[in-house]
């Protein structure tokens, strides 16, 4: 009985987001931003200094693989006026070339291509959405911040998402790791006995490209040389806020607003129109 | 089985007899690491002897492919020796079957040999998951995992029981095994700091300092005070953290709904407060070989405001519930370990505590900033149920919020170092080392070896690693229902046991 009140004590803890930004999102280090590409004669240290070589230079300038970023932060420090922090977290991607930018403009138009493939699919899903989770190889980080969303400030029970027990019951395979050899009949098996649809959701660097262990003799470079990957989520590991945009993505249940910071005008989920 | 002693060379005998004398002498063994050179295996033992870390080292030349066991008188020695066979094809004589522990290969695929520096090929995707084996009479095999109902890590527990008490177990860890040993090969001593923060993610920081604290005895450094202090902060933020995660997956399986949502809210609350003060949520890029990245980003003064509210709050529902009965009598009695088990295999952290066994590395050895920092004795009765472990992880919380706020204040008092440098970079030596940190989950020990700068072999030993083997023990007068509650209160990392 004591515990009623209890419950009471902190008042509405709850995010507002997607409805609206979140403040505490914003102090963070969400990701890395290119905020230049003009490379400098520093770049040649940045790209030795990366500890995944996410950094690359072509004919467009420097360009960040989010899928390998674990968020050292030594580009930053080495070659300010390229990178900087950014605070955002709505970093999933439907493609993992999307993760590398900034992003060629050709492909903007297979982007939407991308999304009303997967919009379609899972178009019957409506709001009730049901999340299994997999471990492919994790450092035990990515399950936290998973395990997070059910907490009282995400709540992802009010967005209509649920973690479900059984595979058997699940729309999204959210997998975490880096795909370990020991995982795959497991992993396999877990997808082939979801209903469709269904949509995987590589979550972190290790589970996009390996990260620090793109190549060993129990790993493959993350899980996409394992499943095919609908929807791709950065992060070292993947933030519970990254996660939250991640399978909003790919439910197709994100409110449609400007991607820009700062906007406080957005619309509802419940008035979002799927599909369009 | 052919005989041990014809390959075997005459040190060997020297050395295990040393090890078996300090176990003897009432010292823990704290753990059996390997490592290749050349063709030939170097073993090292780890005891433990009132705190002091003793090591024995011999070599084994490539021409013994095996060694006589020390399971048989110091039982934390299996796991250890399973994982040095899976590794390194080195098998000890003397036990029951070696079965696979980490890497479930055919015995004549090629082993990685960390250290070694050579190469492994690619793996096939094509694996067949292990066989389920199958004992006793009127008994059936529960295969619980690797994916379970839940959001956990991958580990299978192979249950066997007669219908509800669960006389034997079996686990498997080896479902996620990344081969993180060998992926430090050839790694520069920055590069190896990553590493070692991602090895138990859980246990970011503690990793971090286990790893830098054998890179600085390596090459001597000792590291700016102010430094030490910003360590033990993100430390016990750790703590922190993955004692309430404990707590949470106790009232959880508990079923008490207010309970897990004020717990979960605070362990947010934390993880909130540990990326406002470096950007990373796990204390991620905090440690460096030589000090720290700097000062934490917000200022003491912020920090010890912060924390009157969590503190306050944590302290308030962990009193509540550390007073619900419906809650207690689910833990009193529950997964019982005896002291004899508790020291025949050399437990560490909160579940040594819980039975009365109360090293803390912290204090023993102290590191960081600790030998400044008071010590404050737990209060625990060491029923060694898993009662007995939820108080030890309570009081380590208030504990941990205690060192924090000594921490923050001496770092106001302090101001920046002389120079304005919080590390000082380690020069390019060759050498070897141990290093150790207090992880939440108890001690961390890592063996680094490294010429002219570059890392030729890391072992990190996880205490969930040394932990884990105790689990099945647990069960003494337990039943399924209570799994769910054992496991919790063991609170372990499985990346850390299957590294």
């Amino acid at each position: 009985m004591p515990w009623i009140p209890r419950g009471l004590r902190n008042g509405i803890v709850t995010t507002g987001y997607p409805r609206k930004p979140d403040g505490y999102e914003a102090k963070s280090r969400g990701t890395i931003e290119v905020n230049s590409v003009r490379p400098t004669p520093l770049i040649d240290d940045v790209m030795v200094a990366c500890p995944t070589r996410a950094i690359s230079v072509d004919d467009g300038g420097i360009r960040l693989d989010r899928g390998k970023c674990i968020l050292c932060g030594r580009c930053v420090d080495i070659a300010p006026q390229n990178f900087q922090f950014s605070p955002s977290f709505e970093m999933s991607e439907l493609r993992r070339a999307g993760l590398v930018v900034p992003t060629l403009e050709e492909s903007d138009s297979n982007v939407e291509l991308v999304r009303e493939t997967l919009a379609r699919r899972v178009k019957w899903l409506h709001r009730s959405i049901h999340v299994r989770h997999v471990d492919s190889g994790s450092d035990g980080a990515d399950e936290w911040e998973i395990a997070a969303l059910t907490n009282p400030v995400y709540d992802v029970q009010r967005l209509g998402i649920y973690f479900t027990a059984s595979p058997r019951h699940a729309d999204v395979l959210l997998v975490t790791g880096l795909g370990s050899v020991g995982m795959v009949a497991s992993l396999r098996h877990t997808y082939e006995v979801m209903p469709e649809p269904k949509v995987v959701i590589a979550t972190g660097a290790e589970a996009i490209s390996g990260g620090l262990m793109a190549v060993g003799y129990a790993t493959r470079g993350g899980v996409s040389s394992i499943l095919d990957v609908d929807v791709y989520v950065p992060g070292s590991p993947a933030t519970s806020f990254g996660l939250l945009h991640g399978i909003l993505l790919a439910v197709n249940l994100l409110p449609k607003f400007d991607k820009s910071v700062g906007s406080d005008e957005r619309p509802g989920v419940g008035k979002t129109r799927r599909g369009a | 089985m052919t005989n041990a002693s014809e390959t075997v060379p005459e040190p060997f005998y020297a050395f295990s007899a040393k090890v078996r004398a300090h176990v003897a002498s009432g010292a823990r063994f704290a753990g059996l690491m390997a490592s290749a050179s050349g063709s030939d295996t170097q073993l090292m033992a780890v005891l433990s002897h009132r705190g002091t870390l003793l090591f024995e080292r011999t070599t084994l030349p490539a021409s013994a492919r095996q060694y006589p066991s020390f399971a048989p008188e110091i039982a934390s020695a299996h796991w250890y020796e399973r994982e040095i066979s899976d590794l390194f094809g080195l098998a000890s004589v003397g036990r029951s079957a070696l079965e696979p522990l980490v890497l479930p290969l055919a015995s004549a695929a090629r082993r990685p040999r960390p250290g070694s520096g050579e190469q492994m090929p690619l793996p096939s995707l094509d694996q067949t998951p292990p066989m389920t084996r199958l004992r006793g009479e009127g008994a059936f095999t529960i295969s619980y995992g690797p994916v379970r109902s839940g959001v956990f890590e991958s580990i299978e527990y192979l249950v066997e029981t007669p219908g509800e008490e669960i006389p034997s177990m079996n686990l498997r860890v080896s479902y996620k095994h990344r081969g993180v040993e060998k992926a430090f090969e050839g790694l520069s001593v920055d590069d190896g700091v990553l590493l070692a923060e991602r090895y138990e993610g859980v246990a970011t920081v503690a990793h971090a300092l286990a790893f830098c604290g054998a890179i600085e005895r390596i090459a001597d450094l000792t590291i700016p005070v102010q430094a030490g202090y910003v360590r033990v902060l993100h430390a016990e933020l750790e703590r922190v953290a993955n004692h309430l995660d404990s707590v949470i997956r106790h009232v959880e399986a508990a079923g008490q709904a207010v309970a897990f949502a004020r717990f979960s809210l605070h362990k947010e609350h934390v993880q909130r407060l540990r990326s406002r003060l470096c950007g990373s949520r796990f204390g991620r890029g905090v440690v460096e070989a030589g000090g720290v990245s700097g000062p934490p980003a917000i200022s003491a003064a912020q920090l010890l405001r912060d924390l009157d509210g969590l503190e306050a709050d944590v302290r308030a529902d962990a009193k509540l519930l550390m007073n619900t009965p419906s809650f207690l009598d689910r833990l009193r009695g529950t997964g019982v370990l005896s002291p004899g088990t508790i020291v025949a295999y050399g437990a560490l952290g909160p579940l040594a505590r819980g039975s009365g066994v109360l090293e803390d590395v912290r204090f023993a050895r102290p590191y960081a900033a600790y030998g400044q920092l008071g010590h404050r004795l737990l209060d625990v009765a060491g029923d060694g149920d898993a009662l007995a472990r939820q108080r030890v992880r309570v009081q380590e919380i208030e504990g941990a919020f205690g060192l924090v706020r000594r921490a923050a204040e001496e770092l106001a008092e302090r101001g920046e170092p002389h120079d304005g440098l919080w590390s000082v970079a380690p020069p390019r030596v060759s050498g070897e080392a141990v290093g150790w940190a207090e992880a939440p989950q108890g001690e961390v020990l890592t063996w680094v070896q490294m010429s002219d700068g570059v890392l030729t072999r890391v072992k990190p030993r996880s205490a969930s690693f040394h932990n884990l083997a105790m689990f099945p023990l647990a069960f003494p007068k337990d039943i399924l229902t209570d799994f769910a509650f054992i496991e919790a209160s063991f609170g372990l990392s499985v990346a850390g046991v299957a590294g």
